[in-house]
């Protein structure tokens, strides 16, 4: 069994000048990186890190933008057997205060020994720290030498030792770090690549950040593992300029890219004629969709838009994916088109089976998540862990030989994510022809753009404006069929006020979130005492509240 | 002329961009260091503004930098129609 350190030194020997990255900055040049050049300045932080003390096995926390920094950093720091975990670089609209206060957070579960950031943050990053916490230094990117040459110490991790933490964002999804090990890993990506059918023609392109699993597996690790091309774009370009993916695609040949729901109305709604001249899609096999609800119509929407430029309706594709079990759970699109279920919505509701559509009722077009990848099992059980038969929708429970080692320094946390060996997602959907189905999740998560949002963290930002009642807040999500994503809503009580008044505290709840989470609101609601519904334990019921607010309102998100 | 614009680009704002007809937004009010205009919808500014005024404002530039209050929005538009 191999640990990364094989793969990187085979890499290292054998593709030394092969491009393992085309990095890509607005408004510069693009820049190749050979394999010899991303190890040679791997080293650079593998020192860095050794001059330190840091030992094998401690966590190291990356606060670094997009660029080449980010890249040396990761794999130095993996060179050293020491844990990489990326932490979001602070956007301008997100308060300090509240970066700081989610810094600490992380620090306080996750424990780093070290902290790698850029010179002109160090202060901030500085501040988050407290005396007696595990961060024994602060390494500056600027700081850390150039070149150097790897020596590839085979024994210094083993399979079984975990390699990296994901996270997801939001002082809840902060604190819930993914752990995985060497060989979680690279079962994943060696199992993808083979259900992908990988092959050394194959280039893969993405804007996708790092600190997410999509980025990080499919958009940078398996990439640069396996040996394919990596075109990678910062996210804060794609999102000025979305037709850079397209020129990125004709540019290079790209073959594989994964996508958000989101980003297939984005690029066909905002790319206009005038971007696309000369562009040429026709190299793309997979535009791969996941990591929030998929839809038939977002689909339908890209393929119209780019089909002129020769993309393949052939190339759409879909997956179902967590960062627990390192990435994908199945994968569909690939040998035969995407399946597309069309079942009757009220069965769905009503009575929680996907019976096929009945003419003349409301149908839904289910988008198949396409069958679990070879090395993973899925079920889908009852409230009681019985395994429910096929089209009758129960959550989701998995089992593979790439899930996480544990919830870092989550032991609970961890045991009550397993049944029986058995991982539950916390997701519903249901089996049909061996593929899998996703629609709804048990956890109120709330996905925008492709990002998980825990309702709670909204919550808690928007009780501090005065005027709200603590306690008295509900955050949802609503699907948005023009964004194709959820639009983030938040309904909150407040004392019998005058118009301006409420007019001030809707403003300040909107200012409060987007600087605290860095999440839009669509819309606030202002309520009068009471209309918020509780359970009998007195939590929030989010789902019902959210029908009431649909209900009340008539709000229709188009 | 710079009025016009205010009030063109006033209009867009509170209806396609906030979905809020009747937030006043001040013309010197923070729009992208506020967050008030969020980072997808940044995109969307820049081809109002190419398609109604005729004027380019490369993604490069889309920042607090190059423009954050409706004002600064104008002036620049006004500056690029020369």
């Amino acid at each position: 069994m191999q640990t990364f350190h094989h793969i990187l030194k085979s890499n290292y020997e054998n593709k030394a000048d092969q491009v393992a990255i085309y990095l890509q900055h607005a408004g510069q040049e693009d820049l190749p990186i050979t394999y010899r050049d991303l190890l040679n300045r791997a080293v650079g932080t593998q020192q860095a890190l050794e001059n330190q003390g840091i030992k094998p096995g401690e966590v190291v926390l990356l606060i670094l933008q997009h660029g080449e920094d980010l890249i040396y950093s990761y794999f130095g720091i993996i060179l050293h057997g020491a844990i990489p975990s990326i932490m979001p670089y602070l956007t301008e609209k997100l308060q300090p205060d509240r970066y700081r206060a989610d810094l600490s957070a992380l620090i306080d579960v996750t424990q780093p020994a070290a902290i790698i950031t850029f010179a002109n943050f160090e202060n901030e990053v500085r501040s988050a720290l407290k005396t007696g916490d595990s961060v024994r230094t602060v390494i500056i990117a600027e700081d850390i030498g150039k070149t150097g040459q790897p020596s590839f110490d085979l024994n210094r991790r083993q399979p079984e030792d975990v390699v990296l933490l994901q996270h997801s964002s939001g002082t809840t999804g902060l604190q819930k770090g993914v752990a995985l090990s060497h060989q979680a890993v690279l079962n994943q990506i060696t199992t993808y690549a083979d259900v992908l059918h990988i092959s050394p023609e194959d280039v893969v392109v993405s804007w996708l950040p790092l600190y997410h699993d999509m980025g990080l597996i499919a958009g940078f690790l398996m990439p640069l593992l396996y040996g394919l091309p990596l075109v990678l774009m910062s996210p804060f370009d794609w999102v000025r300029a979305p037709y850079r993916l397209m020129h990125a695609v004709s540019k290079y040949k790209g073959t594989l890219v994964w996508l958000p729901n989101f980003a297939y109305n984005f690029c066909a709604t905002k790319i206009r004629p005038r971007h696309m001249e000369g562009v040429d899609l026709s190299s793309w096999r997979a535009v791969i969709n996941c990591s929030e609800p998929m839809r038939h119509e977002s689909h339908q929407l890209f393929l119209e838009t780019f089909q002129p430029y020769g993309f393949k309706e052939s190339a759409l594709a879909t997956s179902y994916a967590m960062a627990e079990n390192t990435f994908a759970v199945t994968q569909g699109g690939i040998n035969s088109p995407v399946t597309i279920d069309p079942i009757d919505r009220e069965s769905l509701q009503v009575d929680r089976i996907a019976q096929p559509a009945i003419e003349n009722r409301p149908t839904i077009n289910m988008v198949s998540a396409g069958p679990p990848i070879p090395n993973t099992e899925v079920k889908v059980i009852d409230a009681e862990g019985k395994t429910l038969p096929e089209r009758h929708i129960g959550e989701i429970a998995l089992r593979s030989n790439c899930m996480l080692t544990s919830y870092y320094h989550r032991p609970n946390v961890t045991e009550q994510s397993f049944l029986d060996g058995w991982y539950l997602t916390g997701d519903f959907g249901y089996m049909l022809n061996g593929e899998v189905f996703i629609t709804g999740r048990k956890k109120d998560l709330i996905i925008v753009g492709g990002k998980n949002i825990y309702p709670q963290d909204l919550e808690r930002l928007s009780m501090t404006v005065p005027g709200v009642h603590p306690g008295r807040v509900v955050a949802f999500g609503i699907f948005s069929q023009r964004a194709g994503t959820e639009q983030v809503v938040i309904v909150a009580e407040v004392d019998d006020a005058e118009p301006e008044e409420k007019q001030r505290i809707a403003n300040d709840i909107r200012q409060t979130v987007t600087q605290g989470s860095a999440v839009a609101l669509r819309h606030v609601h202002l309520v009068d005492e009471g209309w918020i519904i509780k359970t009998s334990s007195g939590k929030t019921a989010r789902l019902a509240n959210r029908d009431k607010f649909i209900q009340e309102t008539g709000y229709t998100v188009d | 002329m710079k009025d016009e614009i205010i009030a063109k680009t006033t209009a867009y704002l509170q209806q396609e961009i906030l979905q809020q007809p009747n937030r006043t937004i001040a013309t010197d009010e923070a729009l992208i260091s506020s967050g008030l205009i969020d980072s997808f919808s940044l995109v969307d500014v820049a081809l109002f503004v190419e398609e109604n005024f005729d004027v380019v404002i490369d993604d490069t530039e889309l920042n607090a930098e190059t423009f954050d209050t409706l004002e600064e929005l104008a002036d620049l538009i006004i500056e690029r129609q020369g």
